[in-house]
């Protein structure tokens, strides 16, 4: 298929530098085909459930922990800022997913793994550094603190990704569920020695004590530490998007993206490219691995958890966009901060099965998520 | 000729396999019928529908596991009655398990035609998101799962003796395998082997394709319920950690060691896993290198990691390699 539709590209771009009264007719048509979408039974369902959601948080929502929206705008602040920041750290978590499946089409089922890996080590090196093992306050926390560890973190799970790339994943590359099946077997070997390693107890990242602080917004107050977050997340998210446009590496590898047998032919060693974006893909996962340790505690768990979040968010963006990894997180972190919020007090627990109707919302819509293209 | 052609070979070894099976429990020790073999079988049986959405679907599935846990904790909430944990709603068994399958079946319906638009790859990761969104269900919803899962769960009269719960695994890992061979050369089958070959093609020739995979997806999930009642019955309780993500792939792992495309390699992985749980730390030396019970997953990771790197097609595949390079050494060494 893919041929075929990279072929009606290639002439509708023809197409637009033809004469301006074909080019009507052509915008003409498009409207059509919108106006044909939205009569889809499926866009009318998503709309229509839009609408029911925004009216009942807006308005409806009493007897909710939260309240509606129009009677208390302090918690509706506070809620949206919860959004926003969870999917900071979901964007951090899932882009290295997306990246590395987007320029080799391999689901690395071992990110999750990743993700925890890079959290135990930067909560080991904190403590180090700090020369405590436990109930370090924030006070005693520099900035460097936090981010020699983090970047230790990163650095560890990159190189671990690295080694299963080059081990695991270099010589069988195209068979797609032999590859997964390989990180898959990689996840269970992983969990199970980190468990020895590092025991079944929760264990906690400290932030620096620079940003742990409270600020009143709306007559809440609000951690500064989930800005803090929220930055982290938006320099890596906009680092990323220089890296991928605005550097030659980056041309490559979005070429690489579209067609790698064309950039294999044009005399560009491929596979180093692929190991650059394995090392960075799991570079990210490290970053949101010390993320997620400092905002919520590291566990036997958290990987599977973690590989589930980015699995959901790239299936809701689209497997192999940025994009998609952005609109994804922004989706799903809405609907994980505001369901337990806006639920009626008694069905609170019921929020997972709104990530559930949300998926389910996106695939009746598009089932390659908001930004996929078929494989 | 045709009949003669037919007895000879392999279907004639699996019937002499099925009558092994049969007389097994006069032959070995009850402790390796009721605990190994049963065990083996449902998890078979569960791992077949994997295989069979695998091969004949295109369909690689992490969710046969929640099936499997969906059936279990609906027979335990519709069967207890008084004092237990969950729903209570103390019917009759077999109203619980013709509860419990409806339900199961129910759900694979809504799970496959959501996902029916998807394959390969997606259709792994949605189903491995359902598998973990369903175990999140069980644990936060303990209205349906009782705190901490649901205990004392009996089994139906008629299966009193556990060795009558061996011969049910037997009976329908038997039926559920006949049933899946005869289906590939059912109109059905053929129309699901195209889809899985073509999905375009056979779009365009008018079948429905998101049908096809949702009925294929039913199919699987129906059986994978039946396993999940004779998981229940054989284990008497059933709590939400047995369906999390562990478990979930521990299932995919099972079918991917015997062989992912082969039928009876669901059955043979789940005997090696089985015999690994079981008499891993019966061997000697394995505490020496550090291997001990508490590291079970490790030993399967590896051997996982070992069949993948070997074969992508598990155990049956290198068992069916190998005969033929010997006979290739012999007609090498005739031209010599």
């Amino acid at each position: 298929m893919t041929p075929a539709s990279n072929g009606l590209d290639q002439v509708r771009r023809e197409d637009e530098r033809t004469t301006s009264t074909e080019v009507r007719s052509r915008s003409a048509a498009s409207v059509r085909s919108r106006l044909t979408e939205l009569r889809r039974p499926s866009v009318w369902v998503a709309a229509v459930v839009a609408v029911a959601v925004a009216a009942w948080v807006l308005v409806l929502a009493d007897g909710t922990p939260a309240g509606a929206a129009a009677d208390d705008p302090g918690k509706f602040l506070v809620t949206v800022l919860d959004a926003v920041t969870f999917a900071g750290l979901l964007f951090v978590a899932a882009s290295g997913f997306t990246l590395i499946f987007g320029l080799m089409r391999t689901v690395n089922m071992a990110h999750g793994s990743l993700f925890l890996l890079a959290a135990y080590v930067a909560i080991r090196v904190q403590e180090a550094m700090v020369g405590r093992s436990r109930n370090i306050d924030p006070a005693d926390v520099g900035l460097l603190d936090w981010l020699v560890p983090m970047l230790a973190g990163a650095g560890v799970a990159a190189v671990l990704g690295l080694a299963i790339q080059q081990v695991f994943l270099q010589w069988n590359e195209g068979q797609e569920m032999r590859q997964t099946l390989l990180t898959l077997a990689i996840t269970v070997v992983l969990a199970d020695q980190m468990l020895r390693e590092f025991g079944g107890l929760a264990q906690r990242m400290v932030w620096p004590g620079a940003v742990t602080h409270f600020f009143t917004i709306g007559g809440e107050r609000y951690a500064a530490t989930r800005l803090f977050m929220l930055g982290i997340a938006v320099l890596v998210g906009v680092l990323l998007w220089l890296w991928l446009n605005r550097t030659s590496v980056g041309m490559v590898i979005r070429a690489g993206v579209d067609d790698r047998q064309m950039v294999r032919g044009l005399g560009i060693n491929i596979k180093r490219v692929f190991a650059l974006t394995f090392l960075v893909g799991s570079f990210l996962a490290g970053v949101g691995g010390v993320l997620g340790a400092s905002f919520a505690g590291a566990a036997p768990g958290t990987d599977g958890s973690w590989l589930l979040n980015s699995l959901v968010v790239v299936i809701i963006g689209g497997l192999g966009s940025l994009k998609g990894a952005a609109a994804g997180s922004l989706l799903y972190g809405t609907v994980v901060a505001f369901s337990p919020a806006y639920l009626p007090s008694q069905y609170s627990y019921y929020a997972i099965i709104m990530t559930f109707g949300l998926l389910a919302l996106v695939l009746a819509v598009r089932p390659y998520g908001l930004f996929g293209r078929p494989a | 000729m045709n009949l003669r052609a037919r007895l000879t070979g392999e279907p004639l070894a699996l019937a002499g396999l099925v009558l092994f099976l049969i007389l097994l429990p006069s032959l070995a020790t009850a402790f390796f019928v009721n605990f190994v073999m049963t065990q083996t079988l449902i998890l078979g049986l569960a791992a077949a529908t994997i295989v069979f959405l695998s091969r004949y679907g295109g369909m690689t599935s992490l969710a046969q596991l929640l099936m499997f846990g969906i059936a279990g904790f609906m027979f335990g909430n519709a069967a207890l009655d008084g004092g237990a944990r969950g729903l209570n709603l103390g019917w009759h068994p077999w109203a619980a398990v013709g509860f419990a399958i409806v339900v199961t079946t129910l759900a694979a319906v809504v799970l496959g035609a959501i996902a029916s638009r998807t394959t390969g790859i997606y259709f792994l990761m949605l189903t491995l998101v359902y598998g973990v969104i369903g175990y999140f269900v069980f644990a936060q919803i303990v209205e349906i799962s009782g705190p901490g899962g649901i205990t004392s769960i009996q089994r139906p009269d008629l299966l009193g003796p556990p060795v009558r719960l061996y011969y049910a695994g037997l009976l329908l890992s038997v039926l559920a395998y006949v049933g899946f061979r005869a289906l590939r050369r059912t109109a059905f089958g053929l129309a699901l082997q195209g889809v899985r070959d073509d999905p375009v093609r056979m779009a365009s020739l008018g079948f429905n394709v998101p049908l096809h995979r949702t009925l294929a997806f039913v199919l699987a999930g129906f059986v994978a319920g039946l396993a999940g009642l004779l998981n229940v019955w054989w284990n008497g309780q059933i709590d939400p950690a047995s369906i999390s993500i562990g478990p979930t792939l521990i299932l995919l792992i099972i079918a991917v060691i015997g062989g992912i495309s082969s039928l009876e390699g669901a059955w043979l992985g789940a005997f090696v896993y089985v015999l690994v749980f079981t008499y891993l730390r019966d061997l000697p030396l394995v505490d020496r290198i550090g291997i001990t019970e508490a590291r079970f997953n490790t030993v399967i990771g590896v051997i996982v990691l070992a069949i993948m790197v070997l074969s992508p097609e598990g155990l049956t595949g290198i068992a069916r390699r190998l005969p033929v390079r010997t006979i290739r050494k012999e007609l090498g060494g005739t031209r010599a």
